[in-house]
C-alpha cells in the first residue's frame, strides 16, 4: 500500500517531476549535522530566560528584580519600563500588532512586556540575561512580583457574559469581533420550508501545537554596521522581519531573520511573538549575542493554541434527503491577545469553508470572537478548515440518520457535482475543480464498505461495537489573490516570490520565499525547476528561509508551498528560459520564435541539429562576448506570482472502529485516506504529510485538549497531562489517491500539508457514534477519551432492549432531536 | 528544564549513604537512585534538595540471586537488569510482568526497582505485583537492617515505612515458580503511567485456581490487594465465567469515595477500569497458564 | 555547590570537563562537547528526543546527570555511521521517509537501534510499542515503523551474509530466524548486572 521511493540517480531527468524520490535533506537530518537554532553557539553569547505570570488574569502590584540582578552571572534584567529608557533602544512599538483586520476588530494592545496587567498564564513580565541558560533560569526564579488576582475565564461563551470580568479597557463584554457570511433571511426560508432538520451542539476543543523543536532565537548585532541577524525558529522569515522591525524599532533592511533547520511547527511558528523580538532587541542594547530557547513548559503556556470554538448548528433537508440549508453560530476563544493572524483563522478560513463538498443552498454562518485567559489562539494546522469540516461533516452524519439514509449515499447526493465546476458556494468562495465521488468511490473500495454493514451487524450480536465514520471534507489553500485578501482583511499580500539563478558552470540556485521546516522543500522544489530547465536534479540547489539570501517571501504555512511557492519557481523558470530563448536564437542566428525548448535543448524548429543546451546558453550569458542587442548578461529571473484563487483539495476519509463500552476503549480496524490534491510533485512526500496531518487529527479525536482550572492555570500543561500521540496510539493508514488538477496554477497542485488534520477528527467521531448507535449516542466531545465514552453509553456495557433502529426513528420527522447525548456539552 | 543547584555525592557503599543521610539530616536530601522521578520533578521545579546522594552505583545493592527458594532483587537494580534475569522472570513473575509496562524501553534502562517502590507513586506500576508476590522490602540503616512486608510498607501517596536515613536495599520474593503472573495496565496516553494496573498471580492445578493473589495500583493512594476477587478464585475453575464473576468484586472492599481522582481518570471510572483490568489480568493468566512454559 | 570532573567517552573520543551537579547530559553533550545531533524537547522525559546510548543501552539524556555519566561510554546520533556508511536504520529512516521535520529524529534512531539490538525481528505493534518513549509530531509513525523494519530487514540480511544472526551477535542467546514472533529476548549485556 505504501509508496516505494526512489533513488533519485534512478529517474529520468524527463521523469523527475512526479517522482517519489529520497529526500536530499535527510543526510544532514540522520547524521546529526542539521543545524536547528539552539545548535547555535556564538563567542561571548548571554542566555535569556523569561518571568511569566503564575496567574491567569491578575494585576501586576510590584516586580521586584534586585535579588534575580545581584546574582553573579546575571548580566541584567528587564521590565516594561526599561522598554522605553533613555539608554535603551528605542524607536519600537513594543507591542505586537494584529496581522488581519475585520471591520468590527477591537484591536487591543499586546506589550512584549507587561505593564500593569497579565492576562493569561504566560504572559511576560521581565526578562533575565545572564552568562548561561542555568543562571538564567535561577535568576528568574528570584524575581518576586506581587500580584493582585483577578477573575479569569477560559470558556468563549462564558466570557461574554454581562458579568464576567472584562481583559481589555477597549473590548466590551470581551467581544473581539462580530462576524457573519453568506445569506441569513435565505437561510431562515430553508429551514421554515424543511422536512427535516438535524442539529449539534459541539466544542472544538484548544489544541497545543507541540512542534518537537520549542521555538527559540539566537541574535547578534554589529553596532559599527548596525546590522541586526536573527536566527529563529520561523515559518515566515520576510513576515517576522517585517513585524519585528516596527516592534523593536530597527529599519528592516538591517535587519536579518533566517530560519536554520526548524523542527517542526503546525502554525505555531508563524505568529511573531514577544519572546523573538526580546532576544533581538536585548541583542542590539547589549551588543553581545543572545540565545533564547523555551522550555517545553513554556511552549505549553505562550504557543498560539488552535481551535478552541462553541459552535450550534443546524442543517435542514427537503423530504428527500437533499440539504436544502446550514446555520452555523460559533463562539471562538481568541485567548488573551490578538495574536498574528487570528482574526482570519475563525472567520475566513472558517465560515467559507462551512459548504463543505456539498451544493447548499442557503448558509449562514455568525461568529463571535471572544477574549479570555487563555494563550493567544491563532493558527494551527488546518486553522479554521478542520472546524469547518467538522461542523458540516458531523451534520452529514446526523443528517443521514435523519433521513433514514446510508451516510455514503447521504453524501453522494448532496455533492457538487462533478461537471459544477468552478463551482461558487453561498458563502462566498468558487472551488476550483473537484470530482467528489471519486475520491468517495475509491475510499468506500479500499474501506470494503460492502460488506461493511453485515459486519457490524455480526460483530453487534456478538456484543462487539464496530462503527464506520466518514469524513468527506474540504480544504483551501493558497489563499489568494492579495487584492481579495486585501478586501478580506489581510495586511500582507498573498503572493510568493522567488529567485531561478544560473550559474556560469551551468547549475541553478532556486531562492523561494517559503520557508519549510519538514516538508521537504529542498526536494520537491529542485524537482520543479529540473524539470522546467530540463537539466539534472542534482544540479539544482534550493534556498530557503532567509530575509539576506531571498529576495522576498510571504512563507509556509496553509499548505501554500506547492501551490503558490512551486508556482513562482515555474514562473521565474519560465521567464529565465525566455531570456536563453533569445540568447540561444542568437547564437544560433534563428528567430526565437523558431526556438523550441525541450528537455534542456533550444532547437531551431525544422532543423533539430541546430541546437544549443541552456547550460551552454548558460554560459554564454555570463561570458556576455556574443548576446543579443540591448540584452544584459546573465541568466536568472525573479518572479512574484499572485494566485488567480485558492485551491481546494479535497478526499474522503473512512475511519472504521470498534469500541468497547466496559472500558471505554476505541480500536481502529482501519483507517482510509484518499485525498485528491492535485498533481504530485513526489508523492513519497504527499503520503508522508497525509499520514502526519491524520495523526494529529486523530490525537485531536482521541487524545489531545488544553484544559484550565477556573484561574485559567493551564491543568494540561505538560507531556505528562496533555497527550500527544505516540507510535501505538496511531493507526496503520492506508492511503489512496485521485488526482484533480487545479487549473488556476501552472502546477495542476493543490496542496496537501493539512489535508489529513482536516479529514481525520469528524471521521473518527462519526465511527465512534456509528459504533454506538445501539446506545442511542449521538454526540461525544472531543477528545473521545475513554472516560467519555463510558459516559456517553451511561455505563450500560449492552444497548437497552427497546432501541429503535434509525429509519424507524427518522419516520417521526422530528425538527428537535437533541443531539447532545452525553449530556454535558462543552464540559472542560 | 534546569534544575535548582545541589550538593552532589556519590557513595560506594551501604554504610557510606546512610553516613552520608545523617550529615546532611539538616538539609533537604533526596538518594538518587535511576533518577527518573526525581530528575523530571527537579527538572520542572517541583522538588529542588539541596543534596543528592547517588546510591546507583552501590555495587552491594546490585545482582539478583535465588537463596533457599527466595529471590533476591538489589534494589539498585535497573528494570532492565531484573527483566534480562531468568531467574526473576522464573520466581518472580508477577513483578516482572509489571516492571516489563514500566515507563518506555529507555526508562527501563534507566529507572531502579528499588528507586520505584520507595518513591511510593500510586500510580506506579509495582505495588499491585509486590503484593501479590508478598514480596518482603529490606532497609538498612543507621540501627541496622530491617525486613518489611509490603503490604505494610506503603502508608498512601508517595509515603512509606522508610525512616529518614534508611536506605532500601533489596526486595526478597518467595519464589513463585510454579505460578502464572500477570499484569495488565490502563496507561495514561499522555504519562503511561498507570491509571489503574492490577497484578495477579495464581497457582492453577488442572484447570482449578489453588491460590490466587490479586493485588492493584493506581486506583488508590497506595497499592491494595483484592481479597474478593482472590476469595471468587480459589476452588473455581478458572473459565471465562469465574472471571467475570470474580473481577465484578474487584472493588468490593474499597472505598471508592478515597479512589484516585484528577485529570486522567476520576474515581468512578478507576472503579469500572478496575473491573475490567482485573478481568484482562486473570485472562492473561489463563493465556499464560495454557501456554507450557512459554518464556522459558 | 562544588563542581565535578568528569569523563565521558563519546562516539570513542575521551573527553574530560568539569560540571556543576545539576548540569544534564543532555547539556554537557550540547554545549560543553558540540555534540548538537542529540536535540531537547521536553522537560518530562517523555519525547525521547534526546535519546543516546549510555554504555550501549538507550537513555534519555535529558534525564541522566552528567556527573552520574562519569566514566561511560556514550554513543551518539553522529556515531552512528561507521566509515561514512550509514547505520541500517539511517538508511531506513530515509528509504522510507521516516523523518520530516527531523528533530526527533536521532533519538528516534537511538532508541530504535536499541530495541533492534533486543529484538532483531520486531513486529509492527512491537515497533510500535518499542517506540514509546519517542513522539514525533510530523509523520503519524507509519514511515518510522517503515524505517524500523527496513533496517531490521537490512541487518539480518547483513548478518546472514556474514554468515551469523544478529541476535547472537547481540546477545549470544537466541536465534532470531527460527524463533516465535513475540518472544522477546533479553540481552545481558548491561554490564553491570548479575
Amino acid at each position: 500500500m505504501s509508496i516505494e521511493s526512489i533513488d533519485p540517480d534512478e529517474v529520468d531527468a524527463a521523469d523527475i517531476l512526479g517522482s517519489a524520490i529520497e529526500r536530499r535533506e535527510d543526510p544532514a537530518l540522520i547524521t546529526g549535522d542539521a543545524e536547528y537554532t539552539d545548535d547555535i553557539q556564538r563567542q561571548d553569547m548571554v542566555h535569556m530566560a523569561i518571568c511569566r505570570s503564575q496567574h491567569g488574569h491578575a494585576k501586576l502590584e510590584d516586580v521586584d528584580t534586585s535579588a534575580a540582578e545581584a546574582m553573579d552571572g546575571v548580566v541584567t534584567v528587564y521590565t516594561h519600563d526599561d522598554l522605553h529608557r533613555e539608554d535603551t533602544p528605542g524607536g519600537g512599538s513594543y507591542s505586537l500588532p494584529v496581522g488581519w483586520l475585520l471591520d468590527s476588530l477591537r484591536e487591543v494592545d499586546h506589550p512584549i512586556l507587561a505593564d500593569d496587567r497579565v492576562r493569561y498564564q504566560g504572559d511576560a513580565i521581565a526578562v533575565v540575561v545572564a552568562e548561561d541558560r542555568y543562571l538564567a533560569h535561577d535568576a528568574v526564579d528570584a524575581i518576586d512580583v506581587d500580584y493582585e488576582r483577578l477573575d479569569a475565564v477560559t470558556d468563549p461563551v462564558d466570557a461574554l457574559e454581562d458579568d464576567t470580568a472584562e481583559l481589555h479597557d477597549d473590548a466590551e463584554d470581551n467581544v473581539a469581533f462580530d462576524w457573519e457570511i453568506g445569506d441569513a433571511e435565505r437561510t431562515d426560508e430553508a429551514f421554515e420550508s424543511a422536512a427535516h432538520t438535524a442539529s449539534i451542539d459541539l466544542e472544538n476543543q484548544l489544541l497545543i501545537p507541540n512542534a518537537m523543536e520549542p521555538r527559540a532565537a539566537v541574535a547578534e548585532y554589529s553596532p559599527g554596521t548596525d546590522e541586526l541577524d536573527v536566527f529563529m525558529t520561523s515559518q515566515n522569515p520576510h513576515l517576522h522581519r517585517l513585524l519585528m522591525s516596527g516592534v523593536i524599532g530597527h529599519p528592516e533592511h538591517k535587519l536579518r531573520i533566517k530560519a536554520p533547520e526548524v523542527g517542526g511547527g503546525f502554525g505555531s511558528k508563524i505568529h511573531h511573538y514577544a519572546d523573538e523580538a526580546l532576544v533581538a532587541w536585548i541583542a542590539k542594547h547589549l551588543e553581545r549575542p543572545v540565545k533564547w530557547t523555551a522550555t517545553r513548559t513554556e511552549t505549553y503556556k505562550t504557543d498560539a493554541q488552535g481551535r478552541g470554538h462553541r459552535t450550534t448548528a443546524d442543517l435542514a433537508m427537503n423530504e428527500y434527503g437533499d440539504i436544502v440549508g446550514l446555520r452555523v453560530d460559533t463562539t471562538a476563544n481568541l485567548g488573551a491577545y490578538l495574536s498574528t493572524f487570528a482574526p482570519a483563522v475563525p472567520t475566513y478560513l472558517y465560515g467559507t469553508l462551512l459548504s463543505g463538498q456539498y451544493d447548499i443552498p442557503a448558509i449562514h454562518c455568525s461568529v463571535t470572537g471572544a477574549f479570555t485567559n487563555v494563550p493567544p489562539v491563532d493558527a494551527y494546522r488546518g486553522a479554521g478548515r478542520p472546524e469547518a469540516s467538522f461542523v458540516i461533516e458531523r451534520l452529514a452524519k446526523l443528517g443521514a440518520e435523519e433521513m433514514g439514509m446510508d451516510p455514503a449515499a447521504f453524501r453522494r447526493r448532496n455533492f457538487v457535482p462533478e461537471d459544477a465546476f468552478p463551482y461558487e458556494t453561498q458563502v462566498a468562495v468558487v472551488y476550483d475543480s473537484g470530482d467528489y465521488e471519486k475520491t468517495l468511490d475509491k475510499a468506500l473500495e479500499m474501506a470494503d464498505y460492502e460488506s461493511f454493514r453485515e459486519r457490524q451487524e455480526q460483530a453487534r450480536e456478538d456484543g462487539r461495537y464496530l462503527g464506520v465514520g466518514f469524513s468527506c471534507y474540504i480544504e483551501a489553500c493558497g489563499l489568494a489573490p492579495s487584492e481579495l485578501a486585501g478586501q478580506l482583511g489581510a495586511q500582507a499580500g498573498l503572493w510568493e516570490s522567488s529567485l531561478v539563478r544560473f550559474h556560469p558552470s551551468g547549475t541553478v540556485t532556486a531562492f523561494c520565499g517559503t520557508s519549510g521546516h519538514g516538508q521537504g522543500h529542498a526536494t520537491t522544489y529542485a524537482q520543479i525547476v529540473a524539470n522546467e530547465l530540463g537539466i539534472p536534479y542534482e544540479d539544482v540547489e534550493v534556498v530557503e528561509g532567509d530575509t539576506d539570501e531571498i529576495p522576498h517571501g510571504m512563507g509556509t504555512y496553509g499548505s501554500r508551498s506547492a501551490a503558490v511557492g512551486g508556482s513562482s519557481l515555474v514562473k521565474s523558470s519560465q521567464k529565465l528560459v525566455d531570456k536563453a530563448r533569445e540568447i540561444a536564437a542568437h547564437q544560433l542566428e534563428a528567430d526565437p520564435a523558431d526556438i523550441e525548448f525541450e528537455g534542456g535543448e533550444f532547437r531551431v524548429t525544422g532543423a533539430p541539429d541546430r541546437s544549443i543546451g541552456i547550460k551552454a546558453v548558460a554560459q554564454q550569458s555570463y561570458l556576455a562576448h556574443d548576446m543579443p542587442e540591448d540584452m544584459e548578461p546573465g541568466l536568472e529571473a525573479t518572479s512574484f506570482y499572485d494566485p488567480d484563487n485558492f485551491v481546494f483539495p479535497f478526499g474522503t476519509h473512512v475511519a472504521v472502529v470498534e469500541v468497547d463500552p466496559k472500558s471505554g476503549e476505541i480500536e481502529f480496524d482501519q483507517y482510509v485516506a484518499v485525498d485528491d490534491v492535485g498533481n504530485q510533485i513526489n508523492p513519497k512526500i504527499v503520503e508522508g504529510q497525509v499520514h502526519g496531518g491524520v495523526a494529529q487529527g486523530v490525537g485531536q479525536a482521541l487524545y489531545e485538549g488544553a484544559e484550565y482550572d477556573s484561574n485559567a492555570q493551564l491543568l494540561t500543561g505538560s507531556m505528562q497531562d496533555y497527550a500527544v500521540p505516540k507510535a501505538m496510539h496511531i493507526p496503520e493508514m492506508e492511503t489512496g489517491s485521485t488526482v484533480t488538477e487545479s487549473p488556476h496554477n501552472p502546477l495542476g497542485v493543490k496542496g496537501v500539508g493539512e489535508a489529513g488534520t482536516i479529514a481525520a477528527p469528524q471521521a473518527v467521531v462519526n465511527a465512534v457514534v456509528d459504533a454506538l448507535e445501539p446506545f442511542d449516542v449521538d454526540h461525544v466531545e472531543m477528545p473521545m477519551t475513554a472516560e467519555r465514552i463510558w459516559n456517553a453509553v451511561d455505563g450500560r456495557t449492552e444497548p437497552d432492549a427497546e432501541t429503535e433502529t434509525p429509519a424507524a426513528a427518522a419516520d417521526g420527522g422530528t425538527d428537535d432531536p437533541d443531539t447532545a447525548a452525553d449530556g454535558t456539552g462543552g464540559d472542560s | 528544564m534546569y534544575p535548582d543547584e545541589f550538593d552532589y555525592y556519590e557513595a560506594t557503599t551501604i554504610e557510606e549513604a546512610i553516613d552520608l543521610l545523617e550529615d546532611n539530616a539538616m538539609e533537604e536530601t533526596e538518594l538518587l537512585a535511576g533518577g527518573h522521578s526525581l530528575l523530571p520533578a527537579m527538572k520542572t521545579g517541583l522538588s529542588s534538595p539541596d543534596v543528592l546522594i547517588d546510591i546507583g552505583e552501590v555495587d552491594a545493592l546490585h545482582g539478583v540471586a535465588v537463596d533457599d527458594e527466595t529471590l533476591e532483587i538489589g534494589a539498585m537494580n535497573r528494570y532492565s537488569d531484573v527483566l534480562g534475569s531468568e531467574d526473576a522472570r522464573e520466581h518472580a513473575p508477577a513483578l516482572t510482568a509489571a516492571i516489563e509496562r514500566v515507563g518506555d524501553r529507555q526508562v527501563r534502562n534507566r529507572g531502579t526497582i528499588g528507586g520505584n517502590l520507595a518513591h511510593a507513586d500510586p500510580a506506579s506500576d509495582l505495588p499491585g505485583a509486590a503484593l501479590v508476590s508478598d514480596a518482603t522490602l529490606v532497609v538498612q540503616g543507621p540501627d541496622g537492617e530491617r525486613s518489611i512486608p509490603a503490604d505494610e510498607f506503603y502508608y498512601g501517596m508517595y509515603a512509606t515505612d522508610l525512616g529518614p536515613a534508611e536506605i532500601l536495599t533489596k526486595i526478597e520474593v518467595p519464589s513463585a515458580a510454579d505460578a502464572v503472573g500477570t499484569y495488565a495496565k490502563k496507561p495514561s496516553p499522555s504519562s503511561g503511567y498507570a491509571m489503574v494496573g492490577v497484578a495477579a498471580l495464581l497457582t492453577v492445578d488442572d484447570g482449578t485456581v489453588e491460590s490466587a493473589r490479586i493485588g492493584a495500583n493506581g486506583a488508590m493512594d497506595h497499592g491494595v490487594r483484592l481479597d474478593p476477587v482472590e476469595e471468587a478464585l480459589v476452588g473455581e475453575s478458572l473459565d471465562e465465567e469465574t472471571i467475570a464473576t470474580a473481577a465484578g468484586h474487584a472493588t468490593d472492599e474499597l472505598d471508592t469515595a478515597l479512589m484516585m481522582d484528577d485529570l486522567q481518570a476520576s474515581g468512578e471510572f478507576r472503579a469500572q477500569l478496575l473491573e475490567v483490568y482485573t478481568e484482562r489480568a486473570l485472562e492473561a493468566a489463563v493465556d499464560r497458564a495454557a501456554a507450557p512454559a512459554a518464556a522459558d | 555547590m562544588t563542581e565535578h570532573d568528569i569523563t565521558l567517552t563519546v562516539n570513542g573520543t575521551d573527553h574530560e570537563l568539569t560540571v556543576e551537579p545539576r548540569t544534564l547530559l543532555v547539556h554537557a553533550l550540547r554545549d560543553e562537547l558540540g555534540y548538537t545531533g542529540t536535540n531537547v524537547g521536553c522537560e518530562s522525559s517523555l519525547c525521547g528526543a534526546c535519546t543516546v546510548h549510555l554504555d550501549d543501552d538507550a537513555v534519555k539524556s535529558c534525564t541522566v546527570l552528567a556527573v552520574q555519566a562519569d566514566g561511560a561510554t556514550i554513543e551518539t546520533v553522529e556515531g552512528l555511521a561507521e566509515d561514512g556508511e550509514f547505520h541500517p536504520v539511517q538508511s531506513g529512516f530515509q528509504e522510507e521517509h521516516g523523518l520530516q521535520c527531523g528533530y526527533c529524529t536521532p533519538g528516534m534512531m537511538m532508541a530504535a537501534t536499541d530495541l533492534l539490538e533486543e529484538n532483531p525481528d520486531p513486529s509492527r505493534e512491537e515497533i510500535r510499542e518499542g517506540l514509546e518513549g519517542n513522539l514525533c509530531r510530523c509523520t503519524g509513525y507509519q514511515n518510522i515503523v517503515n524505517a524500523v523494519e527496513n533496517a531490521a530487514d537490512e541487518m539480518h540480511a547483513g548478518a546472514v551474509a556474514d554468515g551469523g544472526c544478529p541476535a547472537d551477535a547481540a546477545d549470544g542467546s537466541g536465534s532470531c530466524c527460527g524463533s516465535d514472533a513475540g518472544d522477546v529476548r533479553w540481552p545481558e549485556d548491561g554490564g553491570e548486572s548479575e
